[in-house]
């Protein structure tokens, strides 16, 4: 049947006088196709050399040529040693206990090595103190592989080698003419390092030792000297807490130096009914408030006010402090909740103040807190910021003959680096301790290139009483020589540093071979007096009271510098996994920015919008402090106080970083004097900014995917209320999903052998990213670069997904997805969208509220029983094990994706590129160093297979294969992955259910146990843990 | 055939009379020397003792640390007895330390010499003893010893080798005198046909040629057709399928190391060598080291072994430990490590893709399986090869056939218990222990 029916495409298309619309009718492209300057020139076509009988003679040819040169196998060669070191057997691996003290991250650690390289760093549970490794630490062995390290010393800039250099810095060192000497340096908190300075000081009379640490603790430093008598920082172990309040301290992050996670995780975890709680008061969103019960977001300003009204309420004193009323509400709430929890309760401050400092140790005494450790203090923070300003202008009168600058980088971390650079350039002797070519090694004369240290020798006395011992894993790379043993040179002494720190240890009562096995030893001789000057500054309690009550916001935004926890303060920037590591709070990677309020966005003018793809969008904004103007982009954070703004430090360095590390904006001349908060103008400066975020849903909107209950409920309802189980309707009979029933599916019999399971307790989960990196480390996962996250082709095995409550809090999101009355739809696309109908319910419900509730939720391959992903799959690449994971076979996968399509959890990667080999994606994978770290057990995928969590096969089947080869049954607790191993907060319990005594048998049974969208009926192997509140 | 056969037993037959015969004279001689020589016994061991004797005991106390005309650990023994005195020598060889003590010189300095090493002690020979090896450390070299030695040991073998090239020749002769016999019967018997006037050549019908009778006949050439097609079908489909199979690549290895003497002839245990495949995935090929443990103190093979490589092989082995001893940077006129060291760059034989995992631990120690099973019989290679292709469908099948052996192993026992109940005690696979799932190998 013919229609006279005309279509149209636009309703430009309606007016016939249209030329545009003329044109495109006759003709089908809209600008004509190029063909005639290819082939309308017949001269050239006929001159040229090559016909088409040759063209298709080459084809052929290189045809041919191509796959008869693929029927023959390469050779391939196989080199054994000569002498073959007894511990090495080829193929196993063996670990050896070091200490990470790179004078930001300090951790004792096992590292894995094969074949004798490190491959892997995993937490060293036998240190009961500081034996978990971060995400940072984690990352640091691909460090080792990196490629813009130094490979031999430099002077002036040209490579050298060590005899030159020993030469050439000792003729200088005997003419200082009574110069000073000054060395420089990171906190080392080393024995052996502290007596190695001693020497040098007898060698040279003239010498002083500057301690600096880029990002410091002076205030708290400060404060706890003029209580305690020694510069050092309170420990704290929450294992016992029961109230936890901290006034702007990220301790689930990295205050004071974090590692306190582990205890507070423990606290976290709901035992007999009861939990510790945890109230935050803080201007950014940090990691402590995304997890602390109650969180208020607060002004730097108004945190000291806090502090004030605590202290009277609790030490006394009575100072007149004017709160806001709901602050002030909660304040006397938390002073009764501190009171009643006594000396199970602790308050903790990240004021950079020492008036806050003194009053919060005054508080915690009055308290009689045992959480806090003040005998045997942490010793990982010595740096002094006078005595760095000190040395500064020191250099620019010409003072200083000499400078060992060692483990730092002041010219890209000191605030006024352009001052530090020019005073530095007054002395005449620049000597660098550094790996890299940093901004600071740049500026010296003498670059004493230094090792990794997996490949150095160390102590350090992390906590008083306990040192940790660095051992190397591997020889030197390069031809590199660590600080200890140069300076031991050049002080005249001929030891080699490691029998010195043999000696310095076997001193100290420890037996070497003991210790260096576990890693640490623990003493009791006093090791370490800081040779540092210090000025002790002593403020009476009541100054420092009336201090902080008097406390007056400032006018402008209140900055609160903060650090990730990827890149720390910087000192590994260049290392990719680290920058591709999602921020756990923005889930932002390869980017520093302006965190801002909603409120104060749209004052500013900021605008955060997802792009056609998803991906999101920013503006910039100029950020003003005393005429240092920085323009960062700028991210609305929810739970961002009013009236301020956080930036990350760590970013923005360019000497010696890769290109495509290059990220971020240098926020260190923000850090005035060492302090971490500022007061700066921000303003609109136009243009948008490319985020690369690797979430792009921010709530959960009111889906069962996270579930939450409180204290009370968990503790008094039973599970069907907070943990119920999901039903269907069969014959219209209500019926639990994981009934037979209702199941389409058959069972394999999987009662004899292993059946492993993993729990993620959302309790104990902070959301830190040490499984990540372990997870990146051990599978050989990719990394990809900022612009595929962007296209969110990110190759994370395993993400930790973050959600903010729509309303104040999850619960109350759930109640308004409950109240949800009709469609409404003509309200949502007619009306202001605040109507109570289901699309503009729904449609505010994407909405995080200013100050929401935060849940992390670790999410990998599911492994389910009933793997939808397994059914869709036309080759069979996806099936399934008896023993409960879900296989993956890569060489069998043909990259049709419709698995990633079909799971429902979305935790398949698909590999668009060859990721290894290949120079568009420069980063560890293309060059034969950075390949080093490749975990040679684990197949290196190609392109166009699809990829994901193996629940960590390659290390259940050595488990077993152990128990075969001794004959033995399994013991529970031997079963593991990369990411139960990194967890050291207990969150991750993987094993065997099969095996009835197991804990995670016993965890299956909690009440609290629930799976990711059981609905769906898959059945996963992983389940989770119900996030309990201590409202 | 029988006939042959049966003409060469008679042969074998005559020859082994003849050789027992030529045997039982030269025991019966040897008897009459031995009863001859007796009385003479003792006056010989004052002068020199019993070479054969002598012999006998050297390789089995002396010969790990001393070679006859060769430094080795110990200095070379050829004419000891020449060099010291005989008393002095019993009381060195009975216990080396005491002489030392005493400060003989002689003593010192040889202990000095020797990087103060003390040479075992021997309270258990006697003088007699001494005596006798002494007297074999007096024989000289054997110059052309080989060559006769050789000649005299493989007359008897040699011997049938040339007569079965006599009996071949003889029947080839014989049927050349067949064939021509026939030759010559057929041409006369034509000739008194022809002289009796009889027909032999018979005229031939007209034909149609066989081959256009086949093109004709199209069902005939649609059967042939279909069958090529097939044929050439499943030969392209085995040489498409042997693309990446390299079974039976034997590479020419930097060093020729004989697999066939180290494990065939002299029986050393596969993982002696290659230890690690009792703990790790590799089976690992040896570092030098191991090498060295033995062949520190074997400098040179056996003559007849040696022989046998040039023969056989065209290898001449002497040389090929030489070559191990400039990778080690082994001195053995010096009998220490001076050299540089530099690494044996070995080709790789059993090369499996990246994307398959395989653990030799796991089929040597847990699962109890011959070496063997995937190599074949490498004792008796004399140049290594793939002996297994090394597919999957290799190891597939090996997995579903073999049944597993888990007595004994305690981290079978319960699995094993429960399994053969589902299995109503049936004998159980490695498939029915989960080794078909792809994540097993696959990772």
């Amino acid at each position: 049947m013919a229609t006279t029916k005309k279509y149209w495409k636009s309703t430009a298309q309606l007016d016939d006088s249209n030329e545009i619309v003329k044109n495109l009718e006759q003709n089908e492209f809209a600008s004509p196709i190029p063909s005639d300057e290819f082939l309308g020139n017949d001269e050239t076509m006929e001159s040229s050399s090559t016909s088409r009988r040759d063209f298709l003679k080459y084809v052929g040819f290189s045809t041919a040529a191509a796959s008869l040169a693929a029927c023959e196998g390469p050779v391939i060669y196989s080199v054994p040693y000569v002498n073959q070191p007894e511990q090495i057997i080829p193929g196993m691996a063996n670990y050896y206990a070091t200490t990470i003290a790179n004078g930001y991250d300090f951790a004792s650690v096992l590292v894995k090595t094969r074949e004798g390289r490190p491959i892997k760093i995993e937490s060293n549970k036998d240190a009961m103190y500081r034996g978990h490794a971060n995400a940072r630490v984690h990352a640091s062995v691909l460090s080792l592989y990196d490629n813009n390290r130094l490979k031999t010393p430099m002077i002036k800039g040209v490579e050298s080698n060590w005899e030159e250099f020993d030469k050439q810095v000792a003729n200088q060192l005997s003419s200082l003419n009574g110069k000073e000497l000054v060395v420089l340096s990171q906190t080392f908190a080393s024995p052996s390092v502290n007596k190695i300075f001693a020497q040098l000081k007898e060698k040279y009379s003239n010498v002083r030792v500057v301690t600096y640490d880029s990002v410091g603790e002076d205030a708290a430093l400060a404060a706890f000297e003029a209580r305690y008598g020694s510069r050092a920082l309170a420990d704290y172990d929450f294992t016992d807490a029961e109230t936890i309040v901290s006034i702007g301290a990220d301790f689930v992050g990295d205050w004071q130096g974090g590692g306190f996670d582990k205890g507070y995780a423990k606290s976290r975890v709901p035992k007999n009914g009861k939990m510790s709680q945890h109230i935050q008061y803080e201007a950014n969103l940090s990691l402590s408030g995304s997890n602390a019960d109650r969180r208020y977001p607060v002004t730097p300003t108004e945190q000291k006010n806090i502090i004030a009204a605590l202290y009277s309420k609790i030490v006394g004193g009575g100072a007149n402090v004017s709160l806001s009323d709901k602050v002030a509400k909660s304040v006397e709430q938390t002073a009764i909740s501190l009171k009643r929890a006594g000396s199970k309760a602790v308050v903790l401050c990240g004021v950079p103040d020492q008036a806050a400092h003194q009053l919060t140790i005054a508080i915690n005494e009055a308290l009689r807190s045992t959480l806090v450790d003040t005998d045997s203090p942490i010793m990982t923070r010595q740096g002094n910021r006078k005595s760095v300003d000190t040395l500064v202008k020191d250099m620019s009168a010409g003072k200083v003959g000499a400078i060992f600058i060692a483990g730092v980088d002041p010219v890209y971390s000191y605030d006024d680096s352009d001052a530090f650079a020019k005073a530095l350039e007054k002395v005449s002797l620049r000597v660098s301790f550094a790996s890299s070519m940093n901004a600071t090694a740049e500026k010296c004369n003498y670059v004493a290139t230094t090792p990794h240290f997996l490949e150095s020798w160390g102590d350090t006395e992390i906590k008083k009483g306990r040192v940790y011992l660095t051992q190397p894993t591997i020889n030197p790379i390069f031809k590199t020589r660590q600080l200890q043993d140069t300076l031991l040179k050049w002080s005249g002494s001929s030891q080699s540093f490691k029998d010195f720190l043999k000696e310095t240890s076997t001193a100290a009562g420890a037996s070497w071979n003991q210790s260096l096995q576990d890693g640490f030893y623990k003493t009791s001789v006093v090791v370490n007096d800081s040779e540092a000057q210090v000025v002790r500054e002593v403020i009476s309690n009541s100054a420092a009271l009336s201090a902080m009550a008097s406390a007056k916001k400032p006018s402008g935004y209140e900055l609160t510098l903060y650090t990730k926890t990827g890149l720390g303060d910087g000192a590994m920037a260049n290392n990719p996994w680290l920058q591709e590591l999602p921020d756990p709070i923005t889930r932002t990677t390869w980017d520093n920015y302006v965190t801002i309020s909603q409120a104060d966005a749209e004052k500013v003018g900021v605008i955060n919008e997802n792009v056609a793809n998803g991906a999101l969008d920013g503006s910039y904004v100029t950020v003003t402090l005393d005429g240092v103007q920085r323009k960062l982009p700028a991210l609305i954070q929810p739970g961002q106080a009013a009236g301020t703004i956080g930036i990350a430090l760590g970013y923005g360095q360019t000497a010696a970083i890769q290109e495509e590390m290059q990220t971020g904006v240098n926020a260190y001349p923000f850090y005035k004097n060492g302090v971490a908060v500022q007061t700066v103008s921000v303003k609109d400066a136009g243009g948008t900014h490319e985020f690369a975020c690797t979430q792009l849903q921010n709530t959960m909107m009111g889906r069962d995917i996270i579930r939450e209950t409180d204290l009370e409920t968990y503790r008094t309802v039973s599970k069907d209320n907070f943990n119920p189980m999901p039903e269907v309707s069969l014959n219209h009979v209500e019926t639990p999903v994981t009934s037979p029933d209702v199941d389409l599916w058959e069972s394999f019999d999987r009662s004899v052998g292993h059946h492993f399971n993993m729990s993620i307790d959302l309790n104990a989960c902070t959301g830190c990213g040490a499984c990540v990196i372990a997870c990146h480390a051990e599978n050989n996962v990719p990394v990809v670069g900022k612009t595929e996250v962007r296209k969110s082709r990110d190759m994370h095995w395993l993400r930790i997904d973050r959600y903010y409550s729509s309303e104040d809090s999850f619960k109350a999101d759930e109640e308004t997805k409950d109240n949800v009355d009709g469609l409404g739809m003509g309200d949502y696309l007619f009306g202001d969208g605040q109507g109570d109908g289901a699309l503009s319910s729904f449609g505010r419900l994407e909405n995080p509220s200013d100050n929401p509730q935060v849940a992390f939720q670790p999410v990998m391959c599911q492994h389910c029983n009933h793997a939808p992903c397994e059914t869709v799959c036309p080759v069979a690449a996806s099936s399934h094990g008896r023993q409960g994971q879900n296989h993956m076979a890569y060489n069998r996968c043909v990259g049709t994706r419709y698995c990633a399509n079909n799971c429902p959890y979305k935790v398949r990667r698909f590999n668009w590129f060859l990721y290894n080999g290949n120079d568009e994606f420069d980063y560890h994978m293309n060059n034969d160093l950075g390949r080093m770290v490749i975990n040679p057990d684990v197949t290196v995928r190609s392109r166009g297979v699809m990829e994901k969590c193996s629940l960590c096969m390659q290390m259940t089947q050595m488990t077993i294969l152990e128990a075969k080869k001794d004959g033995r049954m399994i013991k529970d607790g031997e079963f593991a992955t990369a990411c139960s191993n990194a967890c050291s907060n207990g969150a991750i319990t993987f094993g065997d259910i099969n095996d009835k005594e197991s804990e995670i048998f016993k965890v299956k049974q909690q009440d609290r146990m629930y799976h990711l969208l059981e609905e769906v009926g898959t059945e996963p192997n992983v389940m989770y843990q119900v996030k309990v509140r201590n409202v | 055939m029988i006939n042959r056969k049966l003409h060469f037993s008679a042969w074998q037959f005559m020859l082994a009379f003849v050789f027992v015969t030529l045997c039982s004279i030269s025991v019966y001689g040897q008897d009459a020397t031995t009863s001859d020589g007796e009385p003479a016994a003792p006056v010989e061991a004052t002068s020199g003792g019993d070479a054969a004797l002598g012999e006998a005991l050297f390789k089995a106390n002396c010969a790990s640390c001393h070679k006859l005309y060769k430094k080795a650990v110990g200095p070379a023994l050829f004419q000891v007895s020449q060099r010291h005195d005989r008393e002095w020598l019993y009381s060195w060889i009975k216990n080396s330390a005491a002489l030392i003590a005493t400060g003989d010189a002689e003593a010192v300095a040889i202990y000095n010499e020797y990087n103060q090493s003390n040479m075992n002690a021997f309270p258990q020979l006697s003088n007699t003893d001494i005596d006798n090896i002494i007297a074999y450390t007096d024989t000289e070299k054997p110059v052309a010893a080989s060559t006769t030695v050789d000649k005299s040991s493989s007359s008897v073998p040699s011997d049938s080798s040339v007569s079965n090239n006599i009996i071949l020749g003889a029947l080839a002769v014989v049927l050349l005198l067949l064939v021509v016999l026939l030759i010559v019967v057929n041409k006369t018997l034509k000739r008194f046909a022809e002289a009796n006037g009889i027909q032999t050549e018979f005229e031939k019908e007209e034909r149609t040629p066989i081959w256009k009778a086949f093109v004709q006949n199209q069902f005939l050439v649609l059967v042939t057709s279909v069958f090529l097609l097939l044929a050439s079908a499943y030969f392209a489909y085995g040489a498409l399928m042997s693309v990446g199979v390299d079974q039976g690549y034997a590479p020419v290895q930097p060093i020729h190391y004989s697999h066939r003497i180290h494990a065939g002839s002299n029986q050393i245990d596969c993982k002696y060598c290659h230890s690690s495949a009792r703990e790790s995935k590799h089976s690992g090929i040896p570092s030098l080291n191991v090498c060295m443990n033995c062949h520190k103190s074997i400098g040179e093979v056996a003559d007849a072994t040696y022989q046998e490589g040039i023969d056989e092989y065209g290898i001449d082995y002497n040389k090929e430990i030489q070559k191990l001893y400039a990778a080690t940077g082994w001195d053995s006129d010096e009998q220490k490590f001076v050299g540089e060291e530099s690494p044996v760059r070995w080709v790789r034989i059993h090369n499996l893709p990246d994307l398959a995992y395989f653990n030799h631990a796991q089929h040597v120690t847990a699962g109890k399986i011959a070496c063997q099973t995937c190599h074949g019989p490498v004792e008796e290679m004399e140049v290594m090869y793939q002996y297994s292709p090394l597919t999957m469908g290799w190891c597939i099948n090996c997995h579903r056939e073999t049944n597993v052996d888990l007595q004994g192993n305690g981290y079978y026992e319960q699995i094993h218990k429960e399994l053969s109940e589902a299995r109503g005690g049936r004998q159980l696979t490695i498939a029915d222990l989960g080794g078909l799932e792809c994540g097993k190998c696959h990772y």
